[in-house]
């Protein structure tokens, strides 16, 4: 297979573009993709300071590599979870990426601030792993943005996460969590704004951007995400991907266009939820005590 | 050839000439959830593989929902 820009021997193939690239004009698709999210959702300024969420994972390492290539301004910040080995592991790919582009990386150990790790928060708290962890990136991400005085916080959710999170709320018809399913959640009272500039790339071409840039990340699954909801959804829509390549950028990428406006709360009636400052942190929340002090709460004693 | 499966990590040997896209079928696997990586770099589908290749067949797929 030959490159489709240059004619050279193409590394990987995408099938979604009906097209084979070769290294360098891969890298160049891939960094073309995330400027083209940046420019038509106007996810970032000339400017702004970005705080990347980063897990050690190559979506977020392969996102802060190419927004600094992009001439960003970007932090990285690692939460420690406190899942054993792979939080070990995972901590150790982000310290290393960091020194590699000499870039600062900011981290919040979970056990060592808050008292507890994700699983047995998890359960004392009787939440599912992902549901906790979750909660708790949203709420200290925020946070870390809010106090260091960040204008955006980029996560690494590629088009697979978005199209997979779609997928699940459209089979339930979650009015609510489909009325915030967007690349951009602007910056309202308290919360800093957020954006998702892998949107148009999926996640085997995040894996590829690491692999061929070098960039070594974890390969190996979060233990406490094997047999989620969340694995099955992408497994299902890759089956229907292999069959129909382009699946899933349509089913997403049409959804922003023709559906996502119908679920705004003023589109189905609902009133704008009212936020006021947790009692005990300060964030912004819709109850006295916001979701996150709830969990450590119920976490440690 | 050998090949490193991931998730769980295993090992197998296969004989080649072997055309990626094959591998990927005899194994199972939907090529829209792996890589597949000969030596320190990606192949494509249409690849040959050799005997004496060191395959490893990455998974892309990574699963929070957050």
């Amino acid at each position: 297979m030959k490159c489709r820009r240059c004619r050279e021997p193409a590394v990987i193939e995408l099938r979604r573009h009906n097209a084979g690239f070769c290294r360098e004009c891969f890298l160049h698709h891939t960094r073309e993709q995330v400027r083209k999210a940046v420019d038509d959702f106007d996810m970032l300024a000339p400017g702004d300071r970005v705080l990347v969420a980063v897990s050690g994972g190559k979506d977020s390492l392969a996102l802060w590599d190419i927004l600094l290539d992009l001439g960003y301004a970007v932090d990285g910040l690692y939460l420690g979870l406190g899942i054993g080995e792979y939080s070990g592991e995972s901590g150790g790919y982000a310290r290393a990426f960091a020194t590699r582009r000499n870039a600062r990386l900011i981290e919040i150990d979970i056990p060592v601030e808050f008292g507890f790790d994700i699983p047995t928060g998890a359960k004392a708290a009787k939440r599912a792993p992902c549901s906790a962890c979750g909660l708790s990136k949203r709420h200290l991400f925020n946070q870390a943005a809010v106090e260091g005085g960040y204008d955006v916080v980029a996560t690494g959710h590629n088009l697979d996460d978005e199209a997979a999170v779609l997928f699940g709320n459209t089979l339930r018809w979650n009015v609510d969590f489909l009325s915030r399913q967007r690349p951009v959640l602007p910056a309202e009272s308290g919360f800093v704004k957020k954006v998702k500039p892998l949107v148009r790339l999926g996640e085997r071409e995040m894996a590829a951007y690491c692999v061929l840039t070098g960039i070594d990340y974890i390969v190996e699954e979060c233990p406490m995400a094997v047999g989620n909801k969340h694995l099955g959804y992408k497994e299902a829509l890759n089956a229907i991907e292999e069959h129909s390549p382009g699946a899933k950028a349509a089913f997403y990428f049409e959804f922003l266009d023709k559906a996502a406006h119908r679920f705004e709360p003023a589109a189905v009636g609902d009133a704008e939820v009212e936020l006021r400052p947790c009692a005990s942190c300060g964030a912004p929340t819709s109850g006295d005590v916001c979701a996150f002090c709830k969990l450590v709460v119920r976490a440690t004693s | 050839m050998k090949v490193l499966l991931r998730n769980p990590r295993r090992e197998l040997e296969l004989k080649g000439p072997l055309r990626v896209h094959r591998l990927l079928e005899q194994l199972e696997i939907n090529r829209e959830s792996v890589l597949v990586v000969r030596g320190d770099t990606l192949v494509t589908g249409d690849a040959l593989l050799e005997d004496d290749d060191l395959v490893e067949v990455r998974p892309v797929i990574s699963g929070g929902s957050a």
